[in-house]
């Protein structure tokens, strides 16, 4: 990371913190900012975070390593996350998985070498009247097939 | 604003999908006393619909009588468990019923911030939440001195989650408010005294929120009319799996399974899963089994499989979902999750003594009570259920062409 890059980070930083007063409860809030803006949350702003609400870094880590929609390691920009519960499940979640795989060249629980794309399955979207369903980025998809599948993920492939 | 893919399937709404304009409720309420509130809940024998079943009316009465320098009261909209899905369909087609819950809730146990806590998996319905807030907050349903009542102030923020089910258990969620993991509480204290920031706290499902309002205009007594004895009033069911008319049915406490497949349109079915994941699979010969706090409870899942579907596959999928999301703090959830899964995958490579599977069946129910929180004590039940119920499906298998 960047010297200049490092400074803009601690300033959004502290600027996040400062509205919620440097409070711990700020906590959660400002690792999603830093989640949606880096796509990772890398070592430099677990440590930066830590200064600024005034916890020990190891407290940050805990947390980033607790929930699975916050990562220590950089993924890709575009996150497509496929649900895998038993609803999904059955309507065919393992034929769409293997053809997004296909389409995209890499394994589901991997990064695309370009850092574009990861692929991930997710534990139940709430979507399982219209499943099978995924999430990518922001936005959910139901009711997919391989092919309408595959026609989302070529858009950010 | 919300994506179109998401259609919401409503059917049978008798009465939390009915006609509702945005205040008419609160309104009432600012003019009645906070003891009248509570006691028109208390006449509706209104029970939490997130699953557990704990009456609201008690639970907000000892919000109101906690002594604390300040008061929360939290919606839980972590709605994780699958096959739940009526969370959802409430927040994008009726938010101002729960937000409206959430003020009069607010208004009755003395609450000046309130919270909502939204799964990390409705990111896309937030900016639409917002506006809803921002649309209350013009017309001074939320803010100071709301609708003129004088000293009533009381605003709500979202707070997103980011992914972990643990959370949507309520002292898990609170952590989780606070900037720590989510790892749930030792109770008691509980959080109507104890809560975020060590302040009193009430947190209720989305439904139990969007239920208060109808209950206020209503009236206690009328809304527990419906239902059965001990369950009453009626309940959102997430329908889904192998029927024609998946989506979110509002239908009274105390129907029967049967009835229900009835109505959604499932035919040949083996097994419904009721309550999630955690929940209990009722096989074909228990269709009678009513569903109320009274036989078989739920937060709202129903999953339905027909004779196609491979039980073991279904329990496996429950079991990994549990290794995935225990939250890792107590050992009982912590390692016994994985035993049962390593016994399933047992059974599935046929390389299973029954002697072991025993012992897994000794180690569930230890876990049932062992276990911290909710999420141990109830990720034994499909294990259980599904081994006891359907061993003729499971264990009897074919070998060199006999039976």
């Amino acid at each position: 990371m960047l010297e200049l890059e490092k400074n803009n980070l601690t300033r959004e930083i502290e600027e996040f913190a400062g509205n919620y007063n440097n409070n711990r409860t700020a906590l959660m809030p400002l690792l999603e900012y830093i989640q949606g803006k880096y796509h990772h949350i890398p070592d430099f702003a677990q440590q930066e975070v830590a200064r600024v609400l005034d916890i020990h870094p190891v407290e940050v880590y805990g947390v980033v390593s607790f929930y699975s929609f916050l990562n220590e390691k950089p993924k890709g920009r575009n996150i497509v996350r496929l649900c895998k519960s038993v609803i999904c499940d059955m309507g065919g979640r393992c034929a769409i998985a293997k053809a997004i795989e296909r389409e995209i060249g890499v394994k589901f629980g991997e990064t695309s070498p370009d850092l574009k794309v990861t692929l991930e399955f997710t534990n139940c979207l709430g979507m399982c009247d219209q499943g099978p369903a995924m999430i990518v980025n922001d936005r959910v998809y139901t009711k997919l097939d391989p092919e309408t599948a595959c026609a989302i993920v070529r858009e950010i492939k | 604003m919300i994506p179109n893919d998401v259609t919401n399937t409503i059917h049978d709404s008798s009465l939390l999908f009915s006609s509702y304009e945005a205040g008419s409720a609160l309104k009432k309420a600012l003019n009645m006393t906070r003891e009248d509130i509570l006691f028109e809940l208390k006449a509706s024998k209104l029970k939490g619909r997130g699953g557990a079943g704990f009456p609201t009316s008690t639970k907000w009465m000892l919000v109101a009588a906690a002594k604390g320098d300040d008061k929360f009261i939290i919606c839980n909209a972590d709605e994780g468990e699958p096959g739940t899905f009526k969370d959802r369909v409430l927040l994008m087609n009726y938010p101002f019923l729960v937000l409206d819950g959430m003020v009069i809730g607010a208004y009755t146990v003395g609450a000046q911030h309130g919270y909502i806590y939204l799964r990390g998996e409705y990111v896309y319905m937030r900016d639409y939440l917002e506006d809803c807030l921002a649309e209350m907050r013009e017309d001074n349903l939320l803010g100071d001195n709301i609708l003129g009542k004088e000293g009533f102030n009381f605003d709500i923020s979202i707070v997103m989650g980011a992914g972990a089910y643990v959370c949507g258990e309520e002292t898990a969620l609170i952590e989780s408010l606070e900037g720590q993991r989510g790892e749930p509480r030792n109770r008691p204290p509980y959080p109507v005294n104890t809560g975020l920031c060590g302040q009193p706290t009430t947190v209720n499902n989305v439904e139990t929120l969007a239920t208060v309002p109808h209950i206020l205009l209503m009236g206690g007594e009328e809304y527990a009319k419906r239902g059965t004895a001990s369950s009453a009033g009626s309940k959102l069911f997430s329908v889904s799996g192998d029927c024609d008319k998946p989506g979110v049915y509002e239908l009274p406490w105390g129907i029967t399974i049967n009835e229900l497949l009835e109505k959604v349109g499932a035919r040949d079915t083996k097994a419904v899963q009721v309550g999630g994941a955690s929940g209990v699979c009722v096989p074909k010969s228990k269709f009678n089994r009513t569903l109320s706090f009274e036989d078989a409870p739920t937060g709202g899942s129903i999953m339905i499989f027909n004779e196609s579907r491979d039980m073991l596959h279904v329990l496996k999928n429950f079991m990994e979902f549990f290794v995935e999301e225990s939250c890792g703090q107590c050992t009982p959830c912590r390692i016994g999750n994985q035993k049962l899964l390593e016994g399933v995958e047992m059974i599935e490579r046929k390389d299973y003594t029954f002697s072991y599977i025993n012992d897994l069946k000794d180690l569930a129910h230890t876990m049932k009570v062992a276990s911290k929180c909710g999420l141990g004590q109830s990720s034994p039940n499909p294990f259980l259920s599904i081994l006891e119920d359907f061993k003729d499906e499971i264990f009897l298998t074919k070998c060199n062409g006999g039976v």
